[in-house]
């Protein structure tokens, strides 16, 4: 019995791990006042790169740096649409998403079907004898440790360094940054391009790690829901990972439903993260004054800064 | 960086006539780069997506029956748009309204009745009405974003669309595939020419763009929903409801997005399957778009997005390419008339690495 609460408890963690890194990313760009809506397109092509790179190198790093870099390569492109070319976030956010699924598409097509070898994701040995690391990465996986470790370094990050608060007060008052002489511009594009490696490593874990195969789509709305999650967690890193573990345990809850039954045709149990994200979405707008509070003031606007 | 933007006085009418071509152009130069850094030849792809399809009249005609449903989504994407109500889950309204129409014509059965399609067409577009009443409530009591919610909603009505297909819908006689009986002669939409699958489909989603036209330019309500969303207080101080005005972009958007699902499955497919849209939903905001959310634009960036579509179909014969890889023009369209867009109201400046006295005294 206690084995299999253990089991469920770290098929939780594991579910929500790839929430985990996309939300992350996704608040460090929102807390400059940048909202990129592209998460689900820049997570697939981080997976389908990041797949791709594996099964060819059968390295799990090669696999994380490409799929990182090609979710800032895409984030990079959003930048220069919003930050130089001042279009529309949530425009520019949508065509993301679009040409990111496409692009998955593309670079994923000669791999699907496609297995990686078994051991992909272990870790060299030596790590495994570091005193007080060995025997935690022994239990949980290398990827949802380095996604709890990133969790507690973004909020040290944001509220307890001075470029933290340099980051906060771009998003906040972008004018008085400007006056005050930062480069509102070059902290936004940061940001953004911090976001964007993000995605693309949610996408490497769930294509190399979690499933481990690439199917077109197969983020199925996670990066929507890390956007989400980023509105729940009220912008502070923490409460992400509650969000993303509450997320994981409804997932795996789902699967378990679907073992036990109960005579529903599956479909109804893979509704519910769905359903549990606009669940959660109008519990926390209900609250809206004390959300409105903590969004960045400047979110999703015109960028005030660099002139 | 070497240059910044400056806002110009007005915006620049040049620019706005030369945007969308630019845009076209940026497209096709990223689009060959994209293939070609993947190993795909360029010109080749590009033959394939968009010269191959229109060859003959049965292109054509396919080029106008995937312009429908794109065109019809647009037009109720579009309204919401310019209240600025961000309705991004056509593609999950279009499913419901597929699901409801195609309901009503398995009811109807063979029996023949010349109801069975006005039936069809009223049940798609409440269908989608009501799947759109959803985000409405939720904003207008709650306050959740209506981007998330009606995109939530989307991956909700695929797998409710799935879950009937597989279940009670599904064909007694169809060999176990996800799939329900084929309607019947009397619930299929009439084929307008010979030797193509052109359906009045067509025809309706044009009479829908031009009565969405009469809406925008003509009548009251729509002048509210709009002030709402350019000037909300001025709207406030007018007295205009703002709720009210969500409430009918979604009820408008879920309509036209219904009547899509309608023409599709009575039109095009036939029948209910566990996949009624490549898309066309997603397809429709891109439109809005790049037809500058009016009706005229809308038709003609429909047609655009039809042939990116059937460009993708012919692709995946002709060159092995995922049909998907549609999305890469579809994003890159979008990407480039944001692009080319800002260059209408703003123009670039390139920056001397030193001002001049004089540019320093006009600054102050």
């Amino acid at each position: 019995m206690a084995d299999l609460a253990v089991a469920i408890l770290l098929a939780t963690l594991a579910a929500g791990t790839p929430l985990v890194l996309a939300a992350l990313g996704e608040l460090v760009t929102e807390r400059t006042g940048v909202l990129n809506l592209g998460v689900e397109g820049m997570m697939l092509v981080g997976a389908a790169t990041g797949f791709a790179a594996a099964a060819e190198t059968h390295s799990m790093l090669a696999a994380a740096v490409a799929g990182s870099l090609a979710g800032a390569a895409l984030a990079a492109l959003f930048a220069f649409v919003t930050l130089v070319c001042r279009a529309s976030q949530v425009a520019s956010g949508l065509a993301l998403t679009i040409l990111g699924i496409g692009l998955s598409a593309l670079i994923g097509a000669g791999y699907t079907g496609v297995a990686l070898p078994a051991d992909i994701g272990a870790l060299p040995a030596w790590l495994g004898t570091v005193p007080g690391l060995g025997p935690v990465l022994a239990t949980i996986e290398p990827f949802t440790a380095l996604s709890i470790s990133l969790a507690v370094g973004v909020w040290w990050f944001l509220a307890r360094t001075r470029s933290g608060l340099i980051v906060r007060a771009v998003g906040d008052a972008p004018h008085s940054a400007v006056a005050a002489g930062y480069r509102v511009g070059a902290i936004r594009c940061a940001a953004v391009l911090f976001g964007g490696a993000m995605a693309g490593l949610a996408g490497v874990y769930l294509s190399v790690i979690y499933t481990p195969v690439w199917v077109e789509n197969m983020t199925a709305g996670r990066g929507w829901i890390a956007i989400a999650l980023v509105v729940f967690a009220s912008w502070s890193p923490l409460r992400v990972l509650a969000g993303a573990y509450l997320f994981g345990g409804i997932t795996i809850l789902q699967f378990h439903l679907q073992g036990a039954g109960l005579g529903l045709p599956t479909q109804v149990f893979s509704m519910l993260p769905y359903l549990a994200t606009i669940a959660v979405l109008v519990v926390v707008s209900s609250a809206a004054v004390r959300t409105r509070l903590k969004a960045p003031a400047s979110l999703g606007g015109p960028l005030g800064g660099e002139r | 960086m070497p240059f910044t933007l400056e806002r110009r006085p007005a915006p620049s009418p040049v620019a706005r006539l030369a945007a969308p071509l630019l845009a076209v152009a940026m497209t096709l130069a990223g689009g060959s780069v994209l293939f070609a850094a993947l190993g795909h030849a360029p010109l080749a792809a590009l033959h394939a997506f968009l010269i191959a399809p229109l060859g003959d009249l049965y292109g054509l005609g396919e080029l106008c029956s995937k312009a429908a449903p794109i065109m019809l989504c647009a037009t109720g994407v579009a309204i919401g748009f310019r209240a600025g109500v961000w309705n991004i889950g056509a593609e999950g309204q279009l499913i419901l309204g597929a699901i409801a129409s195609g309901v009503v014509a398995l009811q109807f059965g063979a029996s023949g009745s010349p109801l069975v399609l006005p039936a069809m067409f009223l049940a798609g577009a409440l269908g989608g009405m009501a799947w759109a009443a959803i985000p409405a409530i939720l904003k207008v009591r709650f306050n959740a974003s209506e981007i998330l919610v009606t995109l939530m909603l989307t991956y909700v009505a695929g797998l409710f669309l799935s879950a009937l297909v597989y279940g009670p819908l599904r064909s007694p006689t169809g060999f176990n595939w996800p799939e329900s009986s084929a309607f019947a002669a009397a619930a299929r939409l009439p084929r307008l020419v010979p030797g193509t699958r052109l359906n009045i489909g067509f025809p309706i989603a044009l009479v829908v763009a031009a009565a969405a036209w009469f809406f925008v330019a003509r009548t009251h309500l729509a002048f509210r929903m709009q002030v709402g969303a350019l000037a909300p207080r001025a709207a406030r101080y007018a007295g205009f409801s703002r709720s009210r005005a969500i409430w009918a972009a979604m009820l408008i958007g879920g309509a036209t997005a219904g009547l899509a699902g309608t023409i599709e499955i009575a039109g095009t497919i036939g029948k209910l399957r566990e996949v009624v849209s490549p898309g066309y939903g997603y397809a429709a905001i891109i439109v809005a778009f790049i037809g500058r959310l009016h009706p005229v634009g809308i038709v003609l960036g429909s047609l655009l997005m039809a042939l990116l579509y059937l460009g993708g179909e012919n692709a995946k014969v002709a060159l092995g390419i995922p049909a998907a890889a549609t999305g890469i023009f579809q994003g890159l369209l979008l990407f480039s008339l944001l692009v080319s867009d800002s260059l209408v109201s703003w123009r670039v400046r390139w920056r001397s690495p030193a001002p001049s006295a004089r540019e320093v005294a006009d600054r102050g």
